[in-house]
């Protein structure tokens, strides 16, 4: 029974390892500023917890069937309580092992999340509602126009989803789409808001996420570096909807994107 | 102490009940009740697996016609999943480890005739039942169960009109976990004041089996828990009721104000996350307390560095109040305060780290009897191993980024809190079954069951880190919609196929479990040469647990292979001179 037991968990250890080493399941490839330092943080993070679990799971197997119960009259268990020597030494082990692994991604956290977006960054207004994301932007005047509950009404779709007010001058240059266009190697501020219920705005292969929470506005910011079409999902249950609710962000060059954002403009004339 | 405990005794000690009803169904006497608890959490396991089969035919089949239930839609999925993840958590995985086997073993392991408080013990059962009861019912009122998920968060869960399921569904879904709460109360103080005041002479808090102390540590954190989930789930209802907006913002569904304003959907999230991961060492402590006495048990050697085991449980049950944070790193919360619960999430690593550590150390040099609940002991090693170090990623905010609500989450609890939990479960079924029913179980059988568990665990959940790496989220009930969800259909398949045939080969656990109680061969009084007291006593244990005999302890736990003993086992109330110390 040891050495089923070995040979089982030893395969298992292997069988389980060897996807990730072959990385037949893995993260798309990256497309924003952030997501080399976050891949490179992955893979450090795997190498020593994979270390970990290999070691493990070869000692438990091992364990197993060299200690296995020979039968009687074979040499008895080794009456021990244990080595303080040892626990002392594992503990500290332990507490380098996992604090330096959290202290060494935190300047990338501390990057992405403590510092407020670059002034000169697009801004972007992302709104989720049961179940399609809207996108704003400020337009030439580069203040959002003001929005109101009441007003908002989704059959209407583009501003009166949103609730834009019209009496509010700031409103009439707002551009609003149900595709997100951002230009590339330019910061993008997004802010997040919900209507009705948490939403949470993931675009995988900008290593983004971040919910969108009713009576919250939540700024945010990534850097796209490769041209192209990404997929947008909501992460968060939302409702019967939720696996519906997807969509596009489209990275174009700065010169197409001031383009687009002109041709919008003259739309609303 | 001695005297106010023998003190103790005599107010708990209760004449045996005579007739069916105060034997069987009102029963003051911890085994029935404990008894009780474990075939509610028989019940509730095979609904909420039976959720999970129809959950995994939906994911691969979704227009697949059923008998009886026809065809799944996506809103029914989300009240399969949100009925399968509460009934486990609550009605599974909290009842049956301490509800279950900490009431049937808690007094006799300290040496105590009944708990301290056997009426409040048996309406904490009655409580948990009625719960289960009005959980249950969800499923059959107007627009269903709820789809909201176990989580319940705010403000899906506090709009009826945010989705079929959201009415009267989600006020019962909320009433049960409410009246849960209470009945786990009632248990925890039960639990704690046993523990602490009804010790037999001689069992100090150091001699201790660890399922005591595991048990121990989560009816406090119970205590300190489910008072905070109770007084959400008061205001949720509120808010849904009364018109109270503690959770609700200003806000519109579908174009209509809702008329809430100036509430705080992330004050849910704290509320229920401050329950929420204790919850998770709720599960999980018994289960590693179980462990570590079957892994000195069957390798015939006492258990590796017992004191650092003790408080390890301390540490694990203290930094638990900690890292709630770490669920809602990607919430809106302020991200400073990621940091902090980050630093808090990886420190818990440390003790769970040291307790593989002493497992490891206690077969290390062992004589290891591999009996049916050996094997599932050694399983959740190995599972917890898993489940363990899949927790430094998700630990990390910078790597929560592209996981959170991922199927990587749904790998990495599904692996630590239910499978390792549920193998705890296993593990005390096979090893107290001959003490409760005075049968052994099938062992056969039981290794059957064994094999096809531990390798369907790892087929069904391994898969799931895979398809989570590759961006694969939870809470889909398609993933057509999403071009890189969709390619991982595969996945999917594989997992449903591994579903299948994991869940039939518990049908050999049902079996054999109600077979053995009638045609298992007798067992004897300690059948697996352990020296804990529960296997001093009869087979099945007396009324009064101990015959009118109050035992005294002069020994440690786990005193196995002593040199120089006549056998390789010592009990706790051998002489003392036949321990070396």
């Amino acid at each position: 029974m040891g050495l089923v037991l070995l040979v089982v968990i030893w395969l298992i250890t292997l069988i389980g390892s060897y996807f990730i080493i072959a990385k037949t399941w893995w993260l798309p490839v990256g497309a924003s500023a952030a997501a080399a330092g976050i891949d490179h943080h992955f893979t450090t993070t795997f190498i020593l917890m994979g270390a970990v679990f290999i070691a493990a799971q070869l000692a438990l197997g091992w364990f197993a069937w060299k200690y296995r119960d020979r039968g009687a009259g074979t040499a008895p268990a080794q009456y021990s309580h244990g080595n303080n020597t040892l626990e002392i030494l594992w503990t500290i082990l332990t507490v380098i092992l996992f604090i330096g692994l959290n202290l060494a991604s935190e300047s990338i956290w501390a990057t992405e999340r403590f510092e407020a977006a670059k002034p000169g960054s697009v801004q972007v207004e992302v709104t989720g509602m049961q179940f399609a994301w809207y996108f704003r932007y400020p337009g030439p005047d580069g203040k959002f126009g003001a929005t109101k509950p009441e007003l908002e009404d989704a059959s209407l779709g583009g501003a009166g989803a949103l609730g834009l007010d019209p009496a509010d001058p700031a409103s009439k240059d707002d551009v609003i789409t149900g595709t997100m266009v951002v230009p590339v190697n330019r910061q993008i501020e997004v802010i997040l808001r919900s209507h009705d219920v948490i939403h949470s705005f993931f675009v995988p292969t900008m290593r983004f996420k971040q919910d969108a929470v009713p009576g919250l506005a939540i700024h945010m910011h990534f850097t796209p570096i490769e041209t192209g079409e990404f997929e947008i999902a909501c992460a968060e249950l939302c409702g019967l909807g939720h696996y519906k609710m997807h969509g596009i962000v489209k990275v174009v060059s700065d010169e197409e994107f001031s383009q687009w954002l002109a041709a919008r403009e003259a739309e609303k004339q | 102490m001695a005297t106010h405990e023998l003190a103790a005794h005599a107010a708990h000690a209760h004449a045996a009940p005579q007739g069916f009803i105060r034997k069987y169904i009102f029963s003051l006497d911890h085994k029935v009740i404990g008894l009780q608890y474990f075939f509610l959490a028989l019940v509730a396991v095979f609904t909420g697996i039976f959720l999970s089969l129809l959950m995994r035919i939906h994911l691969v089949w979704p227009t697949a016609s059923l008998p009886f239930l026809g065809e799944i839609k996506p809103e029914t999925y989300l009240s399969l999943l949100t009925m399968h993840g509460t009934i486990m958590v609550f009605f599974v995985l909290t009842t049956a480890p301490q509800g279950g086997f900490g009431n049937y073993f808690l007094p006799i392991q300290i040496g105590a005739p009944d708990m301290a408080f056997p009426v409040l013990n048996m309406l904490s059962f009655w409580t948990t039942f009625l719960g289960f009861l009005v959980l249950v019912a969800a499923f059959f009122v107007t627009g269903g169960a709820p789809l909201h998920g176990w989580t319940g968060y705010a403000p899906l869960s506090a709009l009826p009109s945010a989705g079929p399921g959201e009415g009267l569904g989600a006020d019962l879904w909320i009433i049960s976990i409410a009246i849960f709460c209470i009945g786990a109360l009632m248990g925890a103080l039960n639990f704690i004041t046993t523990t602490l005041d009804m010790r037999a002479k001689g069992m100090t808090l150091m001699r201790m089996p660890l399922t005591c102390w595991a048990w121990f540590v989560t009816a406090i954190l119970g205590l300190l828990a489910f008072g905070v989930l109770l007084s959400a789930g008061i205001l949720l209802l509120m808010d849904r009721n009364l018109g109270t907006s503690f959770f609700v913002p200003l806000g519109t569904v579908n174009g209509v104000l809702t008329g809430h304003k100036g509430g705080s959907p992330l004050l849910w999230q704290h509320l229920f996350w401050f329950f929420g991961h204790p919850e998770v060492y709720i599960a999980i402590l018994p289960a590693m307390g179980l462990c570590s006495q079957l892994l000195s048990v069957f390798s015939r050697k006492p258990i590796f560095g017992y004191k650092a085991m003790v408080y390890a449980i301390l540490a694990i049950g203290f930094l638990g109040f900690m890292v709630w944070g770490h669920h809602m790193f990607m919430s809106g919360m302020s991200p400073y305060t990621a940091f902090a619960f980050s630093i808090m999430t990886m420190g818990i690593g440390v003790p769970s780290a040291i307790k593989t550590f002493n497992w490891l150390g206690t077969l290390w040099r062992g004589k290891i009897r591999f009996s049916s609940p050996m094997l599932f002991a050694i399983g959740f090693v190995s599972l917890f191993v898993v489940g363990g170090i899949s927790g430094p990623f998700l630990a990390q905010p910078v790597l929560d980024i592209y996981l959170h609500e991922t199927y990587f989450v749904i790998a990495h609890f599904h692996l630590i809190m239910g499978v390792a939990s549920i193998f705890g479960i296993f593990a005390a079924t096979y090893y107290w079954f001959p003490k409760m029913f005075g049968r052994m179980m099938n062992e056969t059988l039981a290794k059957t069951h064994f094999w096809i568990t531990f390798v369907g665990a790892y087929a069904i959940f391994m898969p799931m880190h895979y398809y989570g790496m590759a961006g694969g989220l939870r809470r889909y009930s398609q993933g057509t919609e999403v071009a890189w969800i969709h390619k991982l259909a595969p996945i999917q398949q594989f997992i449903t196929v591994a579903a299948f045939v994991t869940i039939a080969g518990q049908l050999i656990f049902v079996f054999n479990l109600f077979w053995s109680m009638k045609k298992g061969e007798k067992a004897s009084d300690n059948p697996w040469e352990a020296t804990t007291l529960e296997w001093i006593t009869a087979t099945p244990p007396p009324h009064d647990n101990f015959g009118g005999i109050t035992p005294v302890v002069h020994n440690g736990p786990y005193e196995y292979s002593v040199p120089g003993a006549p056998r390789d086992f010592v009990m706790q109330t051998d002489a003392p001179s036949a321990a070396r110390h």
